[in-house]
Order: structure tokens, then C-alpha cells, then sequence
């Protein structure tokens, strides 16, 4: 059973009555991967989640375990193991028979139950807590519980659903790192569907970013974050300044846009035109206060820890989201400058005023 | 409180008034067949020239109560166990899937329910008559099995609800197929709701006149059918002995009252239907 | 292989799937218990004992006005009975609602006459309501009335039996239909300026009309199917003769199966229009979440 080369999803889908909730999905999974599928709420990452670990029949497509087809396997059948966001699991059962539960599945003898549950307990650190009830644990513990049931198995590949979003904010940070220590230690292939960037960032060796039920772009976490394919990536990925312009002119990759009355440079992402209807996509961090460059007015302030995020008017009315550690203060004017390889370009898959409309900058 | 009470608006005061009136005279319905069945003899006046217990034991050997006793039992027993079972799948589906055609099911379940027991009860009876059913305890529980089944998908369906459908999913991905799924997880997890309708298709069986009264025969009449008949052949018998009777069937029902409000809410003994889905 | 991937793929877009198999005992079940019984009874009732043509039954149904007069009789017992258990309900559901004490032992008592049933009620009935009773005595005995008042077998004792076991039904539906509309939502009507009776008649009231509207019809269908009283503290052969017992002699005593199956069909249509009527009047009404709970 465990054990693969590759896992292969081949235009995977699932349609809802006339909605897709996931069309045309192609993905290689590799051995011993951690992949992030990454989108916002409804972007169809938890509907491939649950199609991979067969909760959900296929509407369209297929998938592949080496030469094996497997999308027709009940999901008990796979062999794969799953944590998910509310973590399931079983309110009548004490924690070590919830660990047990997969490996008396699969009958096997009972001192190897015994042992491998014991030793799945000592490994996230529960001993004290093995004869108790889920509804007895913290939200922290119980997601320790679903891990272990998980990974006791040794399965070939471990699905997770969103597991941290119910954890407070600390809790978060030292559970991502237990669930990266895991998957090393024990040599798991990981898929983990997240809402959170920078969830994703740190933990995946790729990221699947999705939207609308569509991939929209596959890389490693420094490829999707430096150079996201389209701006609805960039502005999933923390490109929080998104301006809808015209390019005034081309030179190669770098494209000419008019900003704060006067013009600034950028790389295009794509083809761009001069004239066409573009995106331009800054991150906050890229939009360095100082003394030279467009001017403008503080409008707001948030205190951010180390630094400050900062709101900032540009005369011709932009706004622009900047990060400094100088002490400003609201109506201070300044002049922001931003690097022309941070500035991309993108052209626009919209008309510039719906975009506008859609709430988009300015 | 009792300040709270005395300040009372007098549409307050009338609407006690009311309650209470109400319960005075159930009391007085209640006590006068209890009151009735320990009479030696009571004829205009205000209560029995003298008490006796004799009504009971005349009431158990005249009526054969023992025979009716344990029909009752058994008949209510099976229904309890079939409905639960054929219904409680059923109810799984329902509260779990779409499907297509789902309403009509769901609609096609809901119509023994909402029909008087007459209406189907006489077809259904003619049908049990033609293939030898009626007449013997068998015909009894089918024909009680009818509104029964639906009613245990009613009750059962929220209970279902309530389990998050991602701890079968789990359960799955564990290696449990579908029958460890409804025998380690779901099973246990139900139990609540699994007692609440089988309790309360025990009394709804137990008290169900008119489609049994349609399919008994003679030896396989329950408490209420023989004391329909009882009561409709006054004369024969002694009024009293026929107030014992009652009372005994009172006692009986109040006894699985008892046990079944320790398990369901009141109002679940009468919300039956819960509103369609959506 | 692919061919069936595909029709599985297909099946699976509509829901339909393995675990519809659990569908299948119910359905069975219902179908032969239930919708063949029913279909059983439709075409018997096509098929005249005595000949003539396949609507002879209904002919003879509706020219006898012995029988006709029924359906009258049955809806003149249950419309105001589930109207007036539905109507009493509610002022004493609304003011029951809150927390007190004894409420939970108010609701057990209430649920005693509905697990009694109607048989016992009607012994009771003619006990406590009978000439010699201690309804009668009473009211003699304060020198309201003379003579005793008839209260059974007649109109009157029907509709109190209807009364005894339809009221509490109607009252636990009511309260739990009360329970479930969020009581902050009259608290914010109150800061709006709303009065008492504003609050119930624009706030609870409309939420509260479409549960009525459930109870009504649950009520009714109690009320519709009477038969054991109506035989008991009723007068079978007059006031009383309600459909059901129309139906009940034909089978049972003049063995026509044929004529019993038309009427039980015209009974269950009579039933089934009034409660469409009411769907009808329901749907009419807002039926989305009352904010509370369940």
C-alpha cells in the first residue's frame, strides 16, 4: 500500500449542478513533497482535497498512483490518511482509541496495535492525556490527536484540511513547525490546503494557488511570492497596492505607467502593450518612505509592532499601502519611492473602470 | 414570583383561570374512571357507597387481560425493532444526501403521517385480508409499521444532523467501511436518538386504536382494541370492571411515559413532523 | 473502463452514489405497506359490488344523503376543534414561555391525555360529564343549573375529547414553535419604540404563522380522523356520524370492501384539500430562521 512514485491528477473536476467547483486540475505529486493548495474561501482547494482523498466522486478527470487508476476507490480503499479543520474526531472514543481506530481497521494483531499507538502518543506528546475524551482536551492537543491518528498508519500520503485555522495565533506558529517536523521525520508526501500565505510560504516545498475553481499558478514558495502569473495571484500573495493604469510606454520588460503626476517604471509580467489597460502590483514592504520620490500625505496610521503600516494620498489621489520604521504621524507629508524590480505589471483581464468599481486601489 | 404574580395583568389572571380550568376537569375525567373502578356500586351519588379491589381481578379473568397483555407487548416490541430498522438508514440518507427526486421521497415518507389511519387503514387492511395477514398478530405489526417507519425518520433525522458528517469522514480514511462506519461510529453516537424514537414508537404503538382495531383478530387484540370493545358492548359487563380495565391501560401508558420523558423533551412527543428541508 | 468512469462521473454530479442503498428498505417498505394499499383501495373503489358503472360507489356515496352528510358532519366537529385548540394555545403558550417553576412538570402533565388516547378519554368522559357525574353535580350543586345538561353522546362530548387530547398537542407545538423565536428580537422592536401588543402583533406574530399554520394541520388531521369517540360519546347514528365511521360500516359491516374504499378515498381527499389550502395560506408566509435556536 504506502510507498509511491508519483501521484498524478489528471484534469481532475467536480461540477455542482451547474457550478464547477474544481475544473481541469493537473498535478504531479512527488514523493515525499509538501504541497500548499493555497486560495481564498471558495476557491475550490478544500472540493480537490476532499476528490483526492475520494469523499468527493469525480465529475471529470482522473487520477493516477504510478500506473494505478485510483480515483474509482472507495476512500477507505486508498490507503491515505487526513486531518481535517474541526479535526473529527471521535467524541465517544478516549484518545488512544482514537489513534488505535486505523490500525484495528486494518486488523492487525494486538500487541502492534498497543505499540504503534503507544509510540504515536509519546511522539506528539500526550502520555498524560491517553485516556481521556476529545471534548476534555484543548483545541491544541485535540489537533495533536488528529495528527497522530493520521500518521499512524504510515500512510502514503496525508491530506490536510486547514488543520492550524482554529488554533490561536501562537499556537499556529508551533504547530506549523511540529507538522514540518513530522512530515521530515517520517518521510510523509504531504498535500495541506490553506487560506493563509504565509502558512504557506513556510511550510510547502510548492504552492498550488487557486481561484474560481481553476489553478492559476504552481511554484515554489520564492517563485509565487517574487513573481506571481497574474495579479490575482500577487494580490493573494500580500501585493496589498493594486493599481489599475494605462501603460504610457514599452521598453522591452520595462513598462512606463503614469503615478502621483508623474510616471514610474516596472517589469511587465506577461506581454504588455503600450496603451493597453494594465494591473500594477506593489507590496507594502516595496514602498519605501524617504526623501526623494513621488510626494504625498500620511492619512493613516496603524501601529504595527516594528513598524508602522502607513496609508499614504498621492496627489493625483492614489493611494498607496507603505511598511516603514520612521515614527510618522496622520497629515505629515512624505515622499514614497518604489523599486523598479519590485513594481509589476500585468495586463489587465478587465476594463479599467470595472475594475475600479470592483473596489480595486484608488 | 408570587409578588410578581399578584401584580399580574387580568388577561394574565384569565389565562390561568383557563389552565387551570383545564387541568381541573382532566383531573376530573382521570379520577372519575379511577375513583369508578374501586366503587362497589355507584349510582348518583358523589362518590361509591363503599371500595373494592374485586373489579380488577373480574377484569383480568373476563377480558383474558394477561393474553391481551403480552400481544400488546410483543405487537409494540416488533414494531419498535422493524421501524428502527428499516427507518433509521433510511433517515441517514435523507439527512446526508441530495439526491435527485429527494422531495418526492421525502414527501412520498411524510404522507402516512399526515393521513388519517382510516383513510389508508381500510385499503391496507383489504390488502393484509387478501394475503392472509390480517387477523393474527403479523397483519397487527404491519399495519402499525406504516406510520411508525415514518415517524422514526422524523425523529431520527435531526439526531442525525447533528453529527458532523466529517467524522465519518474520517473514520473512512482510517479504513472503516460503511458497516464499521454505522457500527463503530455512527451506532454509538446515535444511541440518544435511537432511544428517543423507539420510545416513542412504543407509546404511539400502544395507543394506536384505529389500525390495529382494523387488522386484529381475536386473539391478537391489543389493551386499547379490547377496551374499545369493552366499552362499546356496555351492559354485558359491569361498568366498573370496565373502568378497571382503563385504569390498568392507564397505568401501563403512564409507566412508559415515565420511562420515555427520562429520554425525549415533551415536546417531542407531539413535534413530529419537523419542517421539510430546505 | 473509461465508459464506466464516465457514467460513474455523471451519477456522481446529481449526488447519486452507493449509500442510496440504505434508501432501499424504507422505500420497499412504503410501497408495498402504503402506496399499493392506497392504489389497492383506488381501483377497488372502481369496482362496484353490485355493478354499475366504475364511479357507482361515488354515485351512491353522494345521491345517499345519510352518507353525504358526513363529510359535513366530520368537518363541522374538526374545523372548530383544531381552530380553537390552535387559537387557546397560543395566549398561553406566549405567557408560558419564559423560565418558571413547575413548568416542566406542567408540560408532563399536559402530555398524559395525549398518550391516554381517545378510548380513555371517552370512558372518562362519560364518567365525569354523564348526567350523574361530577361535572353536572357540581353546577347543581351551586345552583347554576337545575337539571343536568347532556354533555355525551352527543356534539358536545365529541368536541370535548377533541379538546382533551388536540389542546396539549397544539400547546407543546406552539410553545416549542415560541421557543424558537429569538427574544431579543422583541427586546430590539422594544428600544424601537414598539408597545406590548405591537411586539406580538408585527414581530412574534408573523414569525410565529407559519409553525400555527403546522399546528393547525396536525391538529385538524387528529381531529379529522376521529372515530373511537365518536362512537363512544357521541351519537353514532346522528349528530355524530362522522366519515370515518361511514367508512368503518361499510367495510366491517355490510362486508362491502368496494364502497369502503370510495369512501376512505373521498375521505382522504376532503382531508388532503383542506390541509392545501392551508399549505397554500403558509406558503404565502415569510418561513426562513426565527433567530433562535432549533
Amino acid at each position: 500500500m504506502s510507498g509511491f512514485g508519483q501521484l498524478r491528477l489528471e484534469g481532475v473536476g467536480r461540477r455542482f449542478g451547474t457550478a464547477d467547483a474544481l475544473a481541469g486540475l493537473d498535478l504531479t505529486i512527488e514523493r515525499g513533497e509538501f504541497i500548499a493548495l493555497l486560495g481564498p474561501s471558495g476557491c475550490g482547494k478544500s472540493t480537490a482535497l476532499n476528490c483526492l482523498a475520494g469523499l468527493l466522486p469525480l465529475t471529470a478527470g482522473s487520477i493516477w498512483q504510478d500506473e494505478q487508476r485510483i480515483d474509482t476507490l472507495p476512500p477507505e480503499k486508498r490507503g491515505f490518511g487526513m486531518v481535517f479543520q474541526n479535526y473529527a474526531l471521535f467524541p465517544h472514543l478516549t484518545v488512544r482509541d482514537n489513534i488505535a481506530f486505523g490500525l484495528r481497521m486494518r486488523r492487525l494483531p494486538k500487541d502492534e496495535v498497543r505499540r504503534r499507538t503507544t509510540a504515536a502518543i509519546e511522539m506528539v506528546r500526550l502520555e498524560e492525556h491517553a485516556s481521556k475524551l476529545p471534548g476534555q482536551l484543548s483545541g491544541g492537543q485535540q489537533q495533536r490527536v488528529a495528527i497522530a491518528r493520521a500518521t499512524v498508519l504510515e500512510p502514503s500520503l496525508v491530506l490536510m484540511d486547514e488543520p492550524l485555522s482554529n488554533l490561536d495565533a501562537k499556537l499556529r506558529l508551533e504547530m506549523r513547525t511540529e507538522i514540518r517536523r513530522l512530515h521530515q521525520s517520517l518521510g510523509l508526501t504531504t498535500v495541506y490546503v490553506t487560506h493563509d500565505q504565509e502558512e504557506a510560504l513556510s511550510m510547502a516545498d510548492r504552492l498550488v494557488v487557486m481561484r474560481e475553481g481553476r489553478v492559476q499558478q504552481i511554484g515554489t514558495p520564492e517563485e509565487v511570492h517574487t513573481t506571481p502569473t497574474t495579479w490575482h495571484v500577487a494580490d493573494f500573495m500580500g501585493y496589498r497596492n493594486l493599481l489599475p493604469l494605462a501603460a504610457q510606454s514599452v521598453a522591452g520588460e520595462v513598462v512606463t505607467v503614469p503615478l502621483g503626476g508623474t510616471t514610474i517604471d516596472g517589469v511587465a509580467q506577461g506581454t504588455v502593450a503600450a496603451g493597453e489597460d494594465v494591473v500594477v502590483a506593489v507590496r507594502p514592504e516595496d514602498v519605501k518612505l524617504g526623501n526623494e520620490g513621488l510626494k504625498g500625505l500620511v492619512e493613516v496610521v496603524e501601529y504595527q509592532g516594528r513598524e508602522l503600516a502607513v496609508e499614504v494620498v498621492l496627489e493625483d489621489g492614489t493611494r498607496l499601502h507603505a511598511r516603514t520604521e520612521r515614527k510618522v504621524q496622520a497629515g505629515e507629508s512624505v515622499s514614497v519611492a518604489i523599486d523598479p524590480t519590485r513594481l509589476l505589471v500585468y495586463a489587465s483581464d478587465r476594463p479599467a473602470a470595472e475594475l475600479v468599481t470592483a473596489g480595486l486601489a484608488v | 414570583m408570587s409578588t410578581r404574580a399578584l401584580k399580574a395583568t387580568p388577561t394574565a389572571w384569565l389565562i390561568w383561570a383557563v389552565v387551570v380550568f383545564f387541568f381541573v376537569n382532566l383531573a376530573g375525567v382521570v379520577g372519575s374512571v379511577l375513583v369508578s373502578s374501586f366503587g362497589r356500586r355507584w349510582f348518583d351519588t358523589w362518590v361509591p357507597d363503599g371500595f373494592t379491589t374485586q373489579w380488577y381481578g373480574d377484569a383480568w379473568h373476563e377480558f383474558g387481560l394477561l393474553q391481551v397483555i403480552s400481544v400488546t407487548l410483543i405487537a409494540s416490541g416488533l414494531v419498535v425493532v422493524l421501524s428502527v430498522l428499516v427507518g433509521a438508514p433510511a433517515a441517514y440518507v435523507l439527512a446526508r444526501q441530495d439526491f435527485p427526486g429527494k422531495r418526492l421521497v421525502y414527501l412520498t415518507f411524510l404522507l402516512p403521517i399526515l393521513m388519517p389511519p382510516i383513510t389508508y387503514g381500510i385499503p391496507l387492511a383489504t390488502v393484509l385480508y387478501k394475503f392472509g395477514f390480517a387477523g393474527h398478530l403479523s397483519g397487527v405489526v404491519l399495519a402499525n409499521l406504516v406510520p411508525s417507519v415514518p415517524f422514526v425518520i422524523l425523529t431520527m433525522t435531526p439526531f442525525i444532523e447533528q453529527v458532523d458528517p466529517k467524522i465519518e469522514s474520517a473514520a473512512r480514511m482510517l479504513g472503516a467501511n460503511t458497516r464499521a462506519v454505522f457500527l463503530r461510529i455512527l451506532a454509538p453516537l446515535l444511541v440518544p436518538g435511537l432511544l428517543a424514537s423507539a420510545i416513542l414508537v412504543l407509546v404511539r404503538t400502544v395507543g394506536m386504536f384505529e389500525l390495529t382495531f382494523l387488522t386484529a383478530g381475536p386473539d391478537s387484540q391489543t389493551l386499547v382494541v379490547a377496551l374499545y370493545y369493552s366499552m362499546s358492548a356496555a351492559g354485558i359487563r359491569a361498568q366498573q370492571s370496565v373502568d378497571a380495565m382503563a385504569v390498568m391501560y392507564t397505568a401501563m401508558m403512564l409507566v412508559l411515559l415515565v420511562v420515555a420523558l427520562r429520554f425525549v423533551n415533551p415536546t417531542q412527543l407531539v413535534a413530529r413532523v419537523k419542517e421539510e428541508p430546505e | 473502463m473509461s465508459q464506466t468512469a464516465s457514467w460513474q462521473h455523471r451519477l456522481a454530479e446529481r449526488g447519486v452514489d452507493r449509500r442510496l442503498w440504505l434508501l432501499l428498505p424504507a422505500t420497499v417498505f412504503v410501497l408495498l405497506l402504503f402506496i399499493y394499499p392506497f392504489l389497492y383501495g383506488l381501483s377497488l373503489s372502481f369496482q362496484p359490488l353490485k355493478g354499475g358503472g366504475a364511479l357507482a360507489n361515488y354515485q351512491k356515496f353522494f345521491n345517499d344523503a345519510y352518507q353525504r352528510d358526513t363529510i359535513a358532519t366530520t368537518l363541522k366537529i374538526a374545523l372548530p376543534a383544531a381552530l380553537l385548540n390552535v387559537l387557546a394555545a397560543v395566549p398561553i403558550a406566549f405567557r408560558m414561555r419564559g423560565r418558571f417553576r413547575g413548568k416542566r412538570l406542567l408540560t408532563t402533565v399536559l402530555v398524559v391525555p395525549i398518550t391516554l388516547g381517545t378510548v380513555l378519554t371517552a370512558q372518562g368522559l362519560l364518567n365525569y360529564l354523564g348526567p350523574t357525574g361530577w361535572f353536572n353535580r357540581i353546577l347543581m350543586a351551586v345552583h347554576l343549573i337545575d337539571d343536568p345538561i347532556r354533555l355525551t353522546n352527543n356534539y358536545w362530548g365529541v368536541f370535548f375529547s377533541l379538546i382533551i387530547t388536540g389542546f396539549p398537542f397544539a400547546f407543546l407545538l406552539v410553545l416549542s414553535y415560541l421557543s424558537g423565536i429569538d427574544p431579543t428580537l422583541e427586546r430590539a422592536a422594544a428600544t424601537l419604540g414598539a408597545s406590548r401588543a405591537q411586539r406580538f402583533r408585527r414581530i412574534t406574530l408573523p414569525l410565529l404563522a407559519p409553525g400555527l399554520a403546522t399546528t393547525f394541520l396536525l391538529t385538524f388531521v387528529l381531529a379529522f380522523s376521529v372515530f373511537p369517540s365518536a362512537v363512544l360519546v357521541g351519537n353514532p347514528a346522528g349528530s355524530t356520524r362522522v366519515i370515518s365511521l361511514a367508512a368503518y360500516q361499510a367495510a366491517y359491516e355490510q362486508y362491502d370492501y368496494a364502497y369502503a374504499s370510495a369512501i376512505a378515498m373521498i375521505m382522504g381527499v376532503v382531508e388532503l384539500v383542506v390541509v392545501a389550502i392551508v399549505l397554500l395560506w403558509r406558503s404565502r408566509l415569510y418561513t426562513g430562521s426565527t433567530g433562535g435556536k432549533g
